[in-house]
């Protein structure tokens, strides 16, 4: 069990050449020991080579890594104390299962009795005692996926690493292999770093979330934090679904004006001038009496809940209502009211919460 | 099989009955003629389609040689297996080990001159060595290799064919596998041997039964650089057996030999057929 | 993340940290290649713009006399013709058989693995052997083959007449590679959708039909890799089969290049012209191995 600090990480390809690209810029962290942190962000924000750098199968340019106190920049991936997890399983497919679990300690000159040991102990956890003959091409996507846990587990290491280890199984699996690596960490409490694009798994899985965009760190903070305070609008947009409102209009007082509209704010705004508005369309409610006029375009039944897409201004506009409740009908003007510590505000140009 | 057309069925397969009988052929009538006598073959013209009783003659005669009935000298075959084996074995082997190892370097490191080297490793794909004979084998014969298995071999191992088709393999190996090996703490002769050896056994097979027979079948390299009756390989001495002349040779011997040169290439082929098969058309693509 | 994970094509993303172990690793081929190619080959185009003089003992730069010696060498003209038509009776009739015996095969499919199996081991028969057998069943006077042609009624003597001879020569050689060709075009037959093939039996086309607008089409690929690989084995592969079967004879009506390299070169001992010729067949080669590689490059994808 390690804690891991980033100090300043970047990474540039090609350095010190014409075609230089810079994909990490100075990502600071602070990862405790045991805890369970999800690296989350859409595709090519940087998120794996972030992991990968981590891991050490990514040359560090700039800043450090450290790992249980030590700076790990220059050791090798074996060196470090990890194990990692992959997308594509990287299972060693002429190996039984029992091999590739027992691959990495035999290079390490672990004793026989000390490798039976561990592996039998990982194939119980994992349910995989009966497979430990067969080959990789035997078995089904989900077991692969465990095998490439189990082969993590042996290695008793400080830190695990999961690069989007779900992303190749079906939606069913996908939901059940995700409550096993809860109970997984539920019972090994090892550090461990997961980057995924999905922000459900993120919010399901992770301690703590680091929500990462184009290269940088948007946001560290509990599930709760990014959900309740996304710190930009790109946090705020990315976590939750379906996504946060934004409207960019003048604010003014107790007045906000949205392409000619001009809404009641329940509340002040915390300045003057060009900001945007944040409402998630859970928050948001229908209520004759309310401020906010919304002219209604399509709506989604979704069973438990109804989705209704409109315009508030010009300006697009979702909230979401309680599926058995009587819908409003398209082309229809309701008026919506949101309660003050839902509404959330935004810096125009810098997109930084105010 | 789309349509059930009976009729086009058996025309299929009597074309390819007829296709086998006509690749046989030549090796039937071999057969047939090791079983005789010289004197039958070429007194009984035309030779009987039926095999005679004089094949432990003709066979003893091929491996031992001797004094034929007309007074000439015949080699005798036994050696000259031998020294085909040993070429072919040293051949396929060879070059299967170091295109391995050339190839890995290429695929898996980086450093300088790397895009020479691969460059000109994949020139020598152009070249066979009957194209550039003469110089060759001054170079062998100034190192002291004429009627050397080594002269006989080493040459032949510059072609990089091997070396390219290893590149192309190693290619299709998923990244992760080497990241994990990486993390498992295997060092690159470790991966290699742990690895990437075994995920290359299709190949290799394949490669085997195409060197083996490519140094099986060497004709004009030995017949250039040996003099040594010792050193020729059954392929080249064999075409020195039937230099006199129609009635002069003694056939029943040669085609005892000929079929003798001819089985253990084909072992190899057809007992390695699944790997070679895949293998070569896989490897050309 | 696709589109990192796809560029793996032609650079491997990982690599392993050494500095000297690569070196190590090339060494025991770059040795050899260097010894026994590029030193060679080099030779032979030093040689090939030198003359030696009468007595073998001195060397003069004579730029491209040699070349246009060749030029102006009747032999020498004759050896090309008689290559070209070697190599296109042998590339003709070889691709045709094969072809016809692979669309044979792939339709019985109950049997094709036997089919696979017989047809398949000439490729492991040594080209002298081959020839060699051929020449025993064309033996003017007591050949099996060269009997029933006479009872025929052609009178086939091989060593007397140069057509005969390159017949000769012409079927063994297409004999030999009947294998290689067949494997091909079968994989090649193979790998077509069988959907393809059915969508053209809905559109009411017969087999034979399907043949020429859908299998025969997608074979092309196949067809040209073939006809490269083919032209190739003619002008290098077949020396041992016309030394067996022909010796070049009769006179030297089946002498094609590499047959006439050798002869010039060793026999003759005339080094600037043999080099010469080694040359220009290099030239040759190098060009043949150069458009099958673009063309086949060019539609492979990893």
């Amino acid at each position: 069990m390690a804690a891991i600090t980033l100090r300043n990480v970047e990474k540039t390809y090609a350095p010190g050449t014409k075609a230089a690209v810079k994909v990490i810029h100075g990502v600071n962290a602070e990862i405790a020991s045991g805890e369970f942190v999800v690296i989350v962000g859409p595709s090519g924000c940087g998120k794996s080579t972030l992991l990968r750098m981590v891991a050490g199968l990514e040359e560090i340019t700039g800043g450090e890594i450290d790992i249980g106190g030590r700076v790990v920049n220059q050791l090798e991936p074996s060196e470090r104390d990890i194990a990692m997890v992959f997308q594509n399983y990287a299972l060693y497919p002429h190996m039984s299962v029992y091999d590739n679990m027992a691959y990495g300690l035999k290079i390490k000159k672990v004793a026989k009795a000390e490798i039976d040991t561990r592996v039998a102990k990982a194939a119980k956890i994992l349910e995989l005692s009966p497979l430990l003959d067969r080959k990789p091409r035997q078995l089904s996507g989900g077991q692969r996926q465990r095998v490439a846990m189990g082969r993590a587990i042996v290695r008793q290491p400080a830190v695990f690493l999961f690069d989007e280890p779900l992303s190749n199984l079906d939606a069913k699996l996908r939901a059940q292999t995700r409550l096993e690596i809860q109970k997984l960490h539920g019972e090994l409490g090892i550090t461990s770093l997961f980057v995924t694009h999905d922000q459900v798994e993120a919010m399901t899985l992770g301690q703590r979330l680091m929500v990462m965009n184009g290269g940088r760190i948007e946001q560290i903070g509990t599930p709760e934090d990014v959900y309740g305070k996304p710190a930009t609008i790109f946090v705020a947009g990315f976590i939750g679904s379906p996504p946060m409102n934004l409207l960019k209009g003048e604010a003014d007082g107790s007045r906000f004006t949205v392409g000619g509209q001009t809404l009641e704010l329940p509340q002040s705004a915390p300045r003057g001038g060009t900001l945007i508005l944040g409402a998630r369309p859970e928050h948001v409610e229908i209520d004759p009496a309310g401020a906010w006029p919304l002219k209604v375009d399509v709506l989604e039944m979704l069973g438990a809940e109804r989705l209704v897409y409109g315009h508030i201004g010009g300006a697009a506009f979702t909230l979401r209502i309680d599926g058995m409740l009587a819908p409003p009908k398209a082309g229809e003007t309701i008026r919506l009211r949101v309660a003050p510590e839902r509404v959330h505000w935004f810096d125009a140009q810098s997109g930084v919460r105010v | 099989m789309i349509e059930n057309r009976p009729a086009a069925t058996v025309l299929s397969h009597l074309t390819l009955i007829l296709g086998v009988l006509i690749v046989m052929f030549p090796v039937y009538i071999a057969f047939i003629a090791s079983t005789q006598t010289a004197d039958q073959i070429v007194q009984n013209v035309p030779m009987s389609l039926l095999p005679g009783d004089n094949i432990v003659q003709s066979y003893k005669l091929s491996l031992l040689g001797g004094v034929t009935e007309t007074g000439s000298r015949l080699p005798a075959a036994g050696p000259m297996l031998f020294v085909s084996l040993v070429t072919a074995l040293t051949i396929a082997i060879g070059k299967i080990a170091i295109s391995l190892l050339s190839a890995f370097a290429v695929v898996y490191f980086r450093f300088p001159f790397r895009g020479l080297v691969f460059w000109m490793i994949f020139v020598t794909l152009m070249l066979p060595v009957e194209v550039r004979i003469f110089p060759t084998y001054k170079v062998v014969s100034d190192l002291g290799m004429l009627n050397t298995y080594a002269g006989l071999t080493i040459p032949l191992i510059a072609s990089a064919t091997a070396t390219f088709l290893f590149r192309q393999f190693f290619l299709t190996v998923p990244d992760e596998l080497v990241e994990a090996a990486r993390i498992d703490g295997a060092g690159p002769m470790r991966f290699f041997k742990d690895v990437l050896l075994p995920l290359s056994s299709t190949s290799i097979a394949a490669l085997f039964v195409i060197q083996f027979i490519y140094g099986w079948n060497q004709y004009l390299w030995p017949l250039l650089m040996t003099t040594d009756e010792n050193m020729y390989p059954v392929v080249m001495g064999i075409k020195r057996m039937i230099s006199g002349g129609d009635a002069a040779t003694e056939w029943n011997a040669v085609m005892a030999t000929a079929m003798l040169a001819m089985i253990p290439p084909a072992l190899v082929v057809i007992l390695m057929q699944k790997w070679f098969v895949k293998g070569l058309v896989d490897s050309e693509k | 993340m696709q589109s990192k994970r796809q560029r793996m094509a032609v650079e491997k993303r990982v690599r392993f940290k050494s500095w000297w172990l690569p070196w190590a690793l090339i060494a025991p081929q770059m040795a050899i290649i260097l010894v026994f190619f590029f030193w060679p080959a080099a030779q032979a185009l030093y040689y090939s713009v030198q003359q030696q003089d009468a007595f073998g003992t001195n060397v003069v730069f004579v730029g491209l006399q040699n070349f246009r010696a060749l030029w102006a060498d009747e032999s020498y003209l004759a050896s090309f013709k008689t290559t070209a038509v070697f190599s296109v009776l042998v590339a003709a009739l070889g691709l045709t058989s094969s072809l016809l015996l692979a669309v044979m095969a792939d339709r019985a499919i109950k049997a094709s693995a036997l089919y696979k199996t017989l047809l398949i081991w000439p490729y492991a028969v040594a080209p002298a052997v081959a020839g060699v057998l051929w020449l025993f069943m064309f033996a003017p006077s007591i050949g099996v083959v060269s009997y029933a042609l006479r009872a025929a009624g052609l009178d086939w003597n091989h060593l007397l007449n140069g057509t005969h001879a390159m017949i000769l020569i012409v079927l063994a050689a297409v004999w030999k590679q009947i294998s290689y060709n067949f494997l091909f075009f079968l994989a090649g037959l193979q790998s077509i959708p069988k959907s393809l093939i059915e969508a053209a039996a809905i559109d009411g086309a017969g087999p034979w039909r399907r043949f020429w607008t859908v299998q025969f089409p997608l074979l092309t690929p196949t067809t040209f890799f073939l006809l490269v690989i083919n032209i190739i084995y003619v002008f290098i592969d077949t020396f041992a089969i016309i030394d067996a079967a022909t010796s070049g004879g009769p006179g030297k009506e089946t002498a094609i290049l590499v047959y006439k390299v050798f002869f010039d070169g060793f026999k003759a001992l005339d080094l600037g012209g043999s080099a010469a010729q080694s040359v220009v067949l290099m030239v040759i080669l190098v060009g043949l191995t150069v458009v099958q590689f673009r063309y086949v490059e060019k539609r492979v994808h990893y």
